[in-house]
């Protein structure tokens, strides 16, 4: 069996710009992404069932001729699976954005920590550590995405939405038709 | 008994979705989870006797047998796994409820927490019991979907900036792995497991090196293994205790599982297995040095998880029936204890008002409980003598000088300083949560008696397991064995030669005239196996001259 080499082209240039767009740091970029690669995925599954035939059912087609059902009930199957996620991706992108007014997929705590702890040009942090946790630091940590004269009260807010009551109300300027159903969300889901 | 096996996937999927219609009312919620889960757990003790006596048990679900229809098989690995994540998954939903009685209607779990924990019991019992690659793939998504609403339950900014990192690489490792069933079903025109083991023998084995390279990265994202471990320490430790103490225990165990099953019914030949140990090896340095710096138990303790999964994939990569035999029995063990030391981490959290270990202090003195469970399950995870850590590793040890290889013994090696880095590790932040003197006053709480019974059973659990160490050892000997010589596995899936019973009469007649045993020498036949693999045999030497070049 050759494969059609137009669908191998089809299959290269969908997973290539999908992985291009996952190196991005926004979410949205990502989740096209995402659905780029899926759906190069799901054109090489059907490379993978070998050439087209006739419908596979018996008294219809000879056998010999028959194409692959399976990989389309695989393809299916993926694309059901790769919708549910989308939209949660998506639900979270947009989620990050009302909480940070951005939907960018931040640093690592740990790399945070790293980055600050090297910005101050120090060799030990634990000595001299003493009543700061993580929270705090990684509030305190410059994030890459964010503009480096940030204002405190972006951070403030930022902290108060890690805890558990969430105020989102103070995080972003929003009209009430977009906090609404938001809080309405909010309230239901606890 | 076959229809036992249907039964751990179906259960929690039916409560899940009257867990769902009733998200009005909580309690009725947590009542049937906890029927549920109590439910799948009565039923994987019955199928750990049947499986041990009877041999592997099959269903073919929809009635259609192996090469059309999908099959569940539970066999000794299967049972084992599914019994230890439901004893998991019940003690940490008894945790979980606990907390939302004391915590009263603000703190408790949101409404979707039951639906979504049962559809994660469902996903975690259908990678356990997928006789079928894409089955496999579809219950990996399934506990994934459920995976990234728990983690970002409640959609607080941290969980959602810690909830987009993993929710990135699990989608990408999903991606991989159906990349790699996409190319499996092209080269052998089956993704049923026992069809590909028998038939991934005639292909070239450059090309099975890749395929077997492009699984394994995509499972060992999944376990966490070195250097695809880097999402775990940062996305665990932000969740609510309970989903990141099951978290720790199951997601990766799966990753575990999956490995398992690939090196050895698929990838016999041991042409990664160097690989798989130096990655091993690696797994537990890195972790480990990972863990010693860290200064939050919780992140401590995502460490040395990561650090624990390079034991298993040591007694993997060993390729013997001793070092499988001891994975299997450290994978029992890790998922407990690790649970466990994660709920404990909760109540620490509770009683302490941070999981930072500059900022806690002195709770021997308030909570000599939470001191007892802590170190118990923290000196469990280290291994010291009497306990079921010090089995395993010493099961995993004895396999490694077994082999006798240099990097065998180099494996043993960096075990053994592993376990006292995890000591040390452990100790350190027992000392510092539970000895020093506080630096600041701690709050004046109380930790909830009904939380800390679930978190002590688990602890005892794990601590039981030692006692029951000689049985279960030769539970997982018998597993081991049954799982390197394939041939139980293979046998019970395909019943009759190739074609099971499950065809049209239709097919029986296009297909009566194969009888070999070997499917592979008559591909006519099936409609799975299609004219391609008599194609691809004559293909072979070119494909051997590329392998060459």
């Amino acid at each position: 069996m050759s494969p059609s080499l137009a669908l191998v082209g089809v299959v290269g240039v969908l997973v290539g710009t999908g992985v291009y767009l996952l190196l991005e740091r926004s979410l949205s970029r990502v989740v096209i992404g995402v659905t780029l690669i899926s759906n190069g995925v799901n054109v090489l599954f059907l490379i993978a069932g070998g050439a087209a035939g006739g419908p596979p059912l018996i008294g219809t087609t000879e056998p010999e001729q028959m194409s692959d059902p399976l990989p389309q009930a695989l393809v299916l199957t993926a694309i059901v699976i790769n919708l549910g996620l989308t939209a949660f991706v998506l639900a979270m992108a947009y989620r990050s954005w009302q909480l940070h007014g951005h939907d960018e997929v931040q640093d690592d705590l740990e790399d945070r920590r790293i980055a600050q702890r090297a910005a101050r040009d120090e060799i030990d942090s634990r000595a001299d550590d003493l009543g700061t946790d993580l929270a705090a630091e990684a509030a305190e940590a410059r994030d890459e995405t964010e503009k480096v004269g940030l204002d405190s009260s972006h951070h403030g807010a930022q902290l108060a939405a890690d805890d558990d009551e969430v105020s989102a109300d103070a995080t972003e300027p929003r009209d009430p038709s977009v906090g609404d159903p938001s809080a309405g969300s909010g309230g239901g889901a606890r | 008994m076959t229809w036992l096996v249907s039964l751990p996937v179906i259960i929690p999927m039916i409560a899940a979705g009257l867990a769902l219609a009733l998200s009005k009312r909580n309690r009725a919620q947590g009542i049937i989870s906890m029927v549920a889960l109590t439910a799948v757990l009565g039923v994987s003790i019955v199928l750990i006797f049947v499986t041990h006596t009877q041999g592997p048990q099959v269903v073919n679900v929809g009635g259609w047998a192996v090469p059309v229809g999908i099959a569940l098989v539970a066999d000794r690995l299967s049972a084992l796994m599914l019994l230890v994540s439901a004893v998991v998954l019940l003690g940490v939903l008894a945790y979980s409820l606990a907390q939302g009685l004391a915590d009263g209607s603000k703190g408790a779990p949101v409404a979707i927490f039951h639906p979504t924990y049962l559809v994660l019991a469902a996903g975690v019992a259908t990678a356990f019991l997928s006789g079928d690659l894409f089955n496999l793939y579809v219950g990996f998504e399934v506990l994934l979907a459920a995976s990234f609403v728990l983690l970002t339950l409640g959609g607080t900014g941290e969980r959602i900036r810690a909830g987009s990192i993993y929710v990135i690489v699990s989608l990408l490792s999903s991606i991989l792995f159906l990349i790699s069933i996409a190319m499996i079903y092209a080269a052998l025109g089956t993704l049923n497991l026992a069809q590909l083991s028998e038939r991934i023998i005639e292909l070239d084995a450059g090309l099975r090196t890749v395929l077997q390279i492009m699984l394994l990265m995509g499972f060992a994202i999944k376990a966490a293994v070195f250097p695809l471990s880097a999402w775990l320490p940062d996305s665990y430790p932000t969740a609510p205790a309970p989903v990141t103490a099951v978290f720790a225990g199951l997601l990766t165990k799966v990753g575990v599982y999956a490995i398992i099953r690939a090196q050895t019914l698929l990838f016999t030949d041991g042409t990664l297995d160097t690989i798989l140990m130096v990655l091993a090896v690696l797994t537990m340095l890195v972790g480990i040095a990972g863990a010693v710096a860290q200064d939050d138990i919780k992140r401590l303790l995502s460490f040395t998880l990561v650090s624990h999964i390079g034991y298993m994939i040591f007694g993997i990569s060993l390729a013997s029936d001793v070092g499988l035999s001891a994975a299997i029995f450290y994978v029992a063990h890790h998922i407990t204890v690790q649970t466990a030391l994660f709920l404990v981490a909760g109540l620490i959290e509770r009683r302490g008002g941070s999981t930072s270990l500059d900022r806690l202090g002195s709770l021997a003195k308030v909570a000599p409980v939470l001191g007892v469970l802590f170190f118990v399950s923290a000196m469990n995870l280290a291994g010291i003598p009497p306990m079921s850590g010090f089995l395993g590793k010493v099961g995993l040890l004895q396999a490694g000088l077994a082999d006798g290889s240099g990097l065998a013994i180099a494996g043993v090696a960096v075990g053994l300083g592993t376990s006292l880095l995890t000591l040390y590790a452990v100790v350190k932040a027992w000392n510092k949560a539970f000895w020093q003197q506080a630096p600041q006053v701690l709050p004046e709480t109380t930790v909830p008696r009904a939380m800390v019974g679930p978190a002590a059973a688990l602890v005892a659990i794990g601590v039981l397991i030692a006692f029951v160490g000689g049985p279960l050892y030769a539970y997982t000997d018998a597993a081991a064995r049954d799982l390197r010589a394939r041939t139980p596995y293979v046998n019970s899936v395909i019943v009759d030669g190739e074609r099971g019973a499950g065809e049209s009469s239709q097919a029986e007649d296009s297909g009566a005239a194969e009888d070999a045993t070997n499917p592979a020498e008559d591909p006519s036949g099936t409609e799975t196996a299609d004219p391609r693999p008599s194609e691809r045999a004559s293909d072979e030497p070119s494909d051997d001259e590329a392998g060459e070049r």
